[in-house]
């Protein structure tokens, strides 16, 4: 929108608003200097590979997005540059043109490297305490609250009672 | 008695807190338990690297226990655990396997050249196919292979004395145990 000013505070108004809009522009020019930036690096990660067709190259991102590097830890397979990350993203390719499923790629990650590759940790007796301690967590928070609650409402009965003459307590900490 | 429960609450948070600290501190957080561990060594076939027309398989090295220590001249760790390597290998009592991993020959050689070789046997994995098929993810990384061609111990990082005393020596002591 676009408006002419006649008098002082309207010109300084505009005058703000337009810096303001400076800034805003900048802003954007930031944001997609850091958009391109993410970009080219990311793309300096994935080294170009013969895929077949489109299907088989998203499907080639989306397993390798599911693994973990082993060498540098809080990578995905398809995220880092680690050497060993190359060459297990290049074994995971091979793989698929043997027509490998995807579970069978696992398998082949898991075997060697353990389930340590596997973002998604399967259930078993040695994952249950990962899988269901949050559980656990908040069952016994449920019990404290329960607890408190239990308290409050018998120290309230009680603290209405004119027998009790000690006004040093009436069951609120707070 | 209720008042002191905050208390009682913090208490347990730093001892948990503590025990996270203690805990890193006794074990590698980089270092993955392996699945191959007691299972057989995967076949290999590779090239030695000072012959690379010869090739050393996983059949050829059966009989006797050896120590397959994964090296490669671009790793600085390993020039870390080569001057151990290189005093312990005569007091072993194993044979101790070179397996330099995805290195040019020529770097290994003159890597090698500069630091002393310790190995019996040295083998090449250039492109670091048969490394994956160890499980191996970075060096140095050793594996205490049995006669039977089984992985009995393996080592991720540096091998350094305090390793060697206490881990390395008693495991193969119980492997001459077992195979008079």
């Amino acid at each position: 929108m676009r408006s002419f000013c006649r008098s002082a505070p309207c010109a300084r108004k505009s005058f703000r608003l337009g810096i303001v809009r400076a800034q805003g522009a900048l802003l954007h020019v930031l944001l997609l200097a850091c958009l391109v930036f993410a970009s080219a690096t990311h793309a300096q990660a994935i080294e170009p590979m013969p895929f077949a067709n489109h299907a088989q190259e998203v499907r080639f991102q989306q397993l390798t997005a599911q693994l973990r590097c082993p060498m540098c830890q809080n990578e995905t397979l398809a995220d880092s540059n680690a050497p060993i990350a190359r060459d297990l993203r290049n074994q995971i390719f091979q793989l698929m043109q043997h027509g490998q499923s995807d579970e069978q790629i696992k398998q082949y990650l898991v075997a060697r490297y353990s389930d340590y590759v596997l973002y998604d940790p399967p259930l078993k007796l040695g994952t249950m305490l990962l899988w269901f301690g949050p559980l656990l967590i908040l069952l016994g928070g449920a019990g404290v609250v329960l607890m408190a609650i239990r308290k409050r409402s018998r120290a309230g009965t009680t603290a209405g009672m004119p027998s009790d003459s000690t006004p040093t307590d009436n069951g609120d900490d707070w | 008695m209720s008042r002191l429960l905050p208390f009682f609450a913090f208490v347990l948070l730093v001892e948990l807190f503590g025990f996270g600290i203690w805990w890193n501190t006794q074990h590698d957080p980089q270092a993955i338990p392996s699945p191959l561990l007691n299972k057989p060594a995967p076949a290999f076939v590779l090239p030695k690297l000072y012959e690379p027309t010869v090739t050393v398989s996983k059949s050829d090295l059966l009989g006797k226990p050896y120590l397959l220590n994964v090296f490669a001249s671009w790793c600085v760790e390993c020039g870390v655990e080569h001057p151990v390597l290189q005093a312990e290998a005569p007091t072993l009592g194993v044979l101790l396997v070179g397996y330099d991993y995805k290195d040019a020959p020529e770097d290994a050689k003159h890597w090698l050249a500069e630091h002393g070789n310790p190995y019996g046997v040295l083998i090449a994995d250039q492109p670091g196919q048969t490394a994956i098929d160890f499980g191996v993810y970075g060096a140095p990384e050793s594996f205490l292979i049995d006669g039977k061609g089984v992985i009995r111990y393996k080592h991720i990082g540096p091998m350094t004395e305090d390793v060697v005393t206490s881990e390395l020596k008693p495991a193969i002591a119980a492997l001459q145990k077992e195979t008079p």
